[in-house]
């Protein structure tokens, strides 16, 4: 098992975050992890990514150039990284904000519309979260439950109180992808 | 009979390198007598510069660590930071630190660093030989400035004292002058208030001291005191241009 | 063994200098090593230490000066065109032989460059960098785990020697994040005695720091001193690893987060065949000349990959000394080399092709030696 992941979108989407939280469960459950970010200018407002490695062998090399699953959450980033998404691999596309037609066939797509969900959910801030259970839920990465419980010690404490928004909407995006499966 | 005058405990007995008639043998003296008044021999740690006064530290019998050109702020900082209940005092000419050190002796006063700096203005590059300094005066001849500074040229000398007077962590900034007994009297005073500043925890002093180079304005040493007098006084006025309130 | 904590690279290693009993910290922000300062700023008041943010790089590492002389443990962290400002105050603290510790996140130059990680400062770091003949040691970590034990390791040289140490990073090993374990370390007490450094000299004649030698006899008298120190580093603090030395005839140089990704391909090679195996300095100065030593016999020839136009190459070439042909593959300017444009470059290597540097990457090159 070695999972090579790309999440990407609008600087303040929380793509950082979600990629934080998947190393810190991968981590929890004696994996081999790592997390590399993108920075600098791009950071101000542009599109941020992160690239999280998790596997049973250690790390060879933190650089993912072919992903094996890609969460996009916004336009630039699913044009960026659907491109070098191995074939057969995972992409999870945040409809809400990305609506494309003539994906790549010979990979799995899951239009998720994060945003609007996540904005019934009570918050359209945890749009990340949905996206990231819809990940977990074609992919076996690691368990949604380590995720959950490892929420409170990746979350800053003054945002606590949104703990259970944010479990609810990882729960959710798993479900719709388990459904579409 | 009562010795009337020694050779001041914190001076070592190595003889300086000085020109005659330089007046740095006088401001050695001056600190070294007001460190033994003080009775903080023991506990000072000097920094020198680079300029004529890079042998500071065989004079002066304390604690020494010599300092790249300009950075003697940033280096006692250093030493300050580790040691705050040392006294700590650099000892910088004009090049070192009115031109190549200008960002750290202002940024050592913005940020209150609590040290002692003795700043000796003789208007001049003294030991790479004369050439213009910040301080030199308008029309005054150097090596590098052979028809005398002018200031459509090479602009105008900087006031580090009233400069650095603006700056609100500076809590003590007096010029003084080394021409004449009075003034060396007055220089004393001054220089024992800086290191009284620092052992009261105030922050940042400074004394300027207008100095002779004969040898590079090519005068007797007696010219040359007459020279500050008559012409530096007037473009840098003696007095305390800082004494910040006790806090 | 403890729990791994999760920390970016720049975090842990500012953590571990502070639990290897760092206590002053001087810096100036530059990408993408701010996180460094950041921590310092906070984490250093909390046990007692203290963090000031210089106005400049040059102001930074002569406050290090100061300290180190004042005998503390001292350390500043920079990123390339700031440590270039550095390499003043380095000289000096080289020949006043202060003990402290550099850490450069390095970015890519020249000039402002960009802020994507680069192995562009090798040349600096390894070979002076400052005026004057010096050495830095100068250790080149490829995980997080490893930045963070040789940064414990790097205080203790530093004093052992009275030297100077640099933590060579590059982007990559600052900003990415990997599970850590602190180990080592040391509580203040247990700190080396300095009876050199100035402290006031109550009680003892007074101490100088200083690096001014006029006299043409004193300063070739501390120049071949200090070069006899040089040496019982290079005796005593080389350090490397060798992959796949029971059978391996082809070898991959490359040092840093490089080394990972050559560690992915000679995995790939092998399973293809290939005799492929991989030699690693973790000290870029002193440079180990003994790990090529160790397989001089057998080796068909050497790979040297860096992100930057081939600076540790001539380091290999000078321990290979023409026992085998060296070749080159690099990257620069915050590209990475990949994976498989490292393969195509070995594949060329073994099977005797002529590089087409086309090749590497899908058209956009990177460049051979």
């Amino acid at each position: 098992m070695n999972h090579q992941i790309i999440m990407a979108g609008f600087g303040g989407q929380g793509v950082m975050l979600i990629g934080t939280l998947l190393t810190y469960a991968g981590m929890r459950e004696g994996k081999h992890v790592s997390w590399l970010p993108s920075y600098g200018p791009e950071m101000r407002g542009g599109t941020a990514n992160c690239a999280v490695c998790i596997s049973d062998a250690p790390i060879a090399s933190p650089v993912v150039t072919e992903p094996t699953a890609v969460i996009a959450m916004n336009l630039p980033s699913y044009e960026k990284f659907s491109k070098i998404l191995v074939a057969g691999g995972s992409l999870i596309i945040n409809s809400s904000l990305v609506s494309v037609e003539n994906i790549r066939g010979d990979i799995k797509a899951y239009r998720i519309p994060a945003n609007d969900e996540a904005e019934t959910l009570g918050s359209q801030r945890v749009a990340n979260m949905v996206c990231l259970g819809g990940l977990l839920g074609v992919e076996d990465i690691v368990e949604i439950e380590t995720v959950i419980a490892v929420l409170p010690e990746v979350i800053q404490e003054r945002y606590h109180h949104l703990l259970d928004l944010n479990a609810r909407a990882l729960r959710r995006g798993y479900e719709m992808v388990r459904e579409m499966k | 009979m009562k010795p009337v005058y020694l050779r001041p405990k914190s001076l070592t007995h190595t003889v300086t390198h000085y020109c005659p008639g330089c007046t740095h043998g006088i401001s050695h003296r001056l600190v070294a007598e007001v460190i033994d008044e003080l009775g903080i021999q023991g506990k000072t740690i000097g920094v020198a510069s680079v300029g004529c006064s890079v042998f500071a530290y065989n004079y002066f019998d304390t604690d020494f660590q010599q300092a790249a050109h300009g950075r003697a702020p940033a280096v006692a900082t250093g030493i300050k930071r580790v040691h705050p209940d040392k006294i700590v005092f650099t000892y910088q000419g004009d090049g070192d630190l009115a031109s190549i050190g200008a960002a750290e002796i202002v940024h050592a006063a913005a940020r209150r660093e609590n040290i002692t700096v003795i700043f000796i203005n003789n208007a001049i590059y003294g030991m790479t030989g004369g050439q213009m300094a910040p301080t030199t005066l308008e029309g005054q001849v150097t090596t590098t400035s052979p028809f005398g500074r002018e200031h459509g040229v090479q602009g105008y000398p900087l006031r580090m004292s009233e400069l650095l007077a603006a700056v609100d962590g500076a809590y003590y900034i007096a010029r003084c002058s080394l021409h004449n007994p009075v003034q060396v009297a007055r220089a004393k005073k001054s220089i024992k208030q800086a290191f009284q500043n620092q052992m009261e925890g105030r922050g940042f002093s400074m004394v300027e001291l207008l100095s002779t180079c004969p040898t590079n304005w090519r005068m007797t040493p007696q010219k040359a005191l007459e020279w500050v007098e008559k012409h530096m006084i007037p473009v840098y006025p003696l007095g305390e241009f800082k004494r910040g309130e006790g806090e | 063994m403890s729990q791994p904590i999760l920390m970016k690279g720049n975090e842990a290693i500012a953590e571990a200098a502070i639990r290897a009993g760092c206590r002053f910290f001087f810096g100036y922000p530059i990408t993408p090593q701010n996180e460094i300062p950041e921590y310092m700023s906070k984490k250093l008041p909390e046990v007692g230490g203290v963090f000031v943010q210089a106005e400049s790089e040059v102001a930074s590492i002569n406050m290090v000066y100061g300290a180190a002389g004042a005998g503390a443990r001292v350390m500043t962290s920079s990123s390339s065109p700031g440590i270039s400002l550095m390499m003043e105050g380095l000289s000096y603290i080289a020949g006043a032989e202060l003990p402290c510790v550099i850490v450069n996140i390095s970015r890519g130059g020249p000039g402002l460059g960009g802020i994507q990680p680069s192995q562009a400062d090798y040349f600096q770091a390894t070979k002076g960098g400052g005026h004057g003949d010096y050495k830095v040691i100068v250790y080149g970590p490829c995980s997080v785990q490893e930045a963070c034990d040789l940064m414990v390791k790097a205080f203790d040289v530093a004093d052992k020697y009275r030297n100077p140490v640099m933590i060579l990073g590059d982007g990559m090993i600052g900003q990415m994040m990997e599970p850590v374990v602190f180990r080592g370390g040391q509580g203040e007490g247990s700190l080396p005695e300095k009876p050199w450094a100035t402290t006031g000299n109550e009680g003892r004649k007074s101490n100088l720091i200083t690096s001014i030698h006029l006299d043409p006899e004193v300063l070739d008298a501390h120049n071949w001193k200090l070069c006899q120190k040089y040496k019982a580093i290079e005796e005593n603090e080389v350090m490397y690893e060798v992959y796949r030395e029971d059978d391996a005839e082809w070898f991959l140089v490359a040092y840093g987060t490089v080394a990972r990704i050559c560690i992915s391909v000679m995995d790939k090679m092998r399973k293809e065949g290939f005799k492929v195996g991989l030699i690693r300095p973790i000290t870029l100065w002193p440079f180990p000349k003994a790990a090529f030593e160790q397989v001089a016999d057998r080796a068909k020839g050497f790979l040297c990959v860096e992100m930057s136009t081939g600076q540790m190459v001539e380091d290999v070439k000078l321990a290979v000394e023409g026992r085998a042909p060296v070749y080159f593959y690099g990257r620069t300017g915050g590209a990475v080399p990949l994976p498989r444009a490292i393969e195509k470059r070995m594949r060329d290597v073994i099977e005797g092709r002529e590089p087409v540097v086309t090749d590497y990457l899908e058209g956009r090159g990177g460049g051979v030696k």
